[in-house]
């Protein structure tokens, strides 16, 4: 069943048309890569699905809610800059999170911040860019939500991180859940993936399963992705 | 992660060639417990999904069995595993066969070759 259905996405800014006719449909129980270059609509996309940007034409529905409050409670989302307080420590951020979110289960945050060795004590502010990177994604993946939606997740760490971080992923992967990840760090992820999303210039020009790009072209995600974003 | 996947060829068929050789080398026992498929996903590095779709066409090919309530098992049935040592067995000849071919040895040249190449290693 399609938890995510998006049809004739638009949003511009202004001249440029972040998002051109986007339409998808995203069913449960899948991990979906979202790859596209810089400024491809990414973002962008992402933004409008967790209700903090608006569709200039189009429509989006989270199990069956437009974007707002509603959905919220079942979208767990991952920024692709930080946007928690500097000032608060993962105690206070685990805090912060309890109060806002039913779904947030805090043992599995502690057991994920122990893990990756992240000081409950230390504030944000004072945290490297890859420690704070870490720490949010702890946050977010602690929650038993519906949809995932993950924005450049694995960009700022390290290798050792990296596979901790897809393998949170794979552990936490539930059959009512979506996850969507976002990069462009292709080959590091592309095992994980269900199906895979090319976008280009705000246009969706693939949607398929991942095995199955593999059997019919003979090549990898990341060498189709080359091919096809060939600069 | 553990396993390291080949470009171009789809992830749940490297997974069934990969479990394949360890059931065929032993290194799972006969009738033994698989871990559920998030574990071996896990392990893995893949999508359970994948994984689960590797594990039922195992099961189409008779080298793994479910049983309802406990879980997955390597086959215990001689016949399946012999099967498939002669298959697997078979299979390393024909690429070796074939890199030979491609030096531009002839089949008499391989076999007579392959019979010195014995002796000297036995």
């Amino acid at each position: 069943m399609a938890i995510i259905e998006i049809s004739g996405l638009t949003k511009s800014f202004g001249e440029l048309r972040a998002l051109d006719d986007v339409s998808l449909s995203l069913e449960k129980g899948q991990i979906i890569g979202l790859l596209g270059p810089n400024g491809s609509g990414k973002t962008t996309l992402i933004k409008i699905l967790n209700g903090l940007l608006q569709p200039t034409a189009g429509s989006v529905s989270i199990n069956g809610m437009a974007p707002g409050v509603g959905s919220k409670k079942i979208v767990a989302y991952l920024p692709d800059r930080n946007a928690l307080p500097d000032y608060m420590d993962a105690k206070k951020l685990m805090d912060m999170y309890q109060d806002f979110f039913e779904d947030f289960d805090r043992e599995r945050a502690e057991a994920m911040i122990r893990d990756l060795g992240i000081d409950m004590k230390q504030t944000m502010k004072k945290m490297s860019k890859g420690t704070k990177e870490k720490l949010q994604l702890c946050l977010v993946m602690a929650r038993q939500a519906q949809v995932y939606l993950l924005d450049e997740p694995i960009g700022g760490v390290d290798p050792a991180t990296r596979d901790y971080i897809l393998r949170t992923i794979i552990s936490n992967y539930n059959e009512d859940a979506v996850v969507i990840i976002s990069t462009h760090l292709i080959s590091d992820i592309e095992s994980v993936l269900d199906d895979v999303i090319f976008i280009k210039e705000g246009k969706i020009v693939l949607h398929r399963a991942a095995d199955d790009i593999r059997e019919e072209k003979g090549e990898s995600i990341d060498g189709l992705f080359r091919e096809v974003f060939k600069c | 992660m553990e396993w390291n996947f080949k470009n171009g060829i789809p992830i749940y068929t490297q997974i069934i060639d990969e479990m394949t050789m360890q059931i065929a080398s032993g290194e799972y026992s006969p009738g033994e417990k698989l871990s559920s498929v998030r574990d071996l996903a896990t392990d893995a590095g893949v999508n359970p999904n994948t994984m689960q779709r590797a594990l039922a066409e195992m099961e189409r090919r008779g080298l793994v069995y479910s049983e309802r309530t406990s879980g997955r098992f390597v086959t215990k049935d001689e016949n399946v595993l012999a099967k498939l040592h002669e298959e697997l067995a078979k299979k390393y000849f024909e690429e070796f066969n074939e890199k030979l071919r491609k030096l531009g040895m002839d089949s008499e040249t391989v076999r007579s070759s392959v019979k010195r190449w014995l002796d000297e290693i036995v």
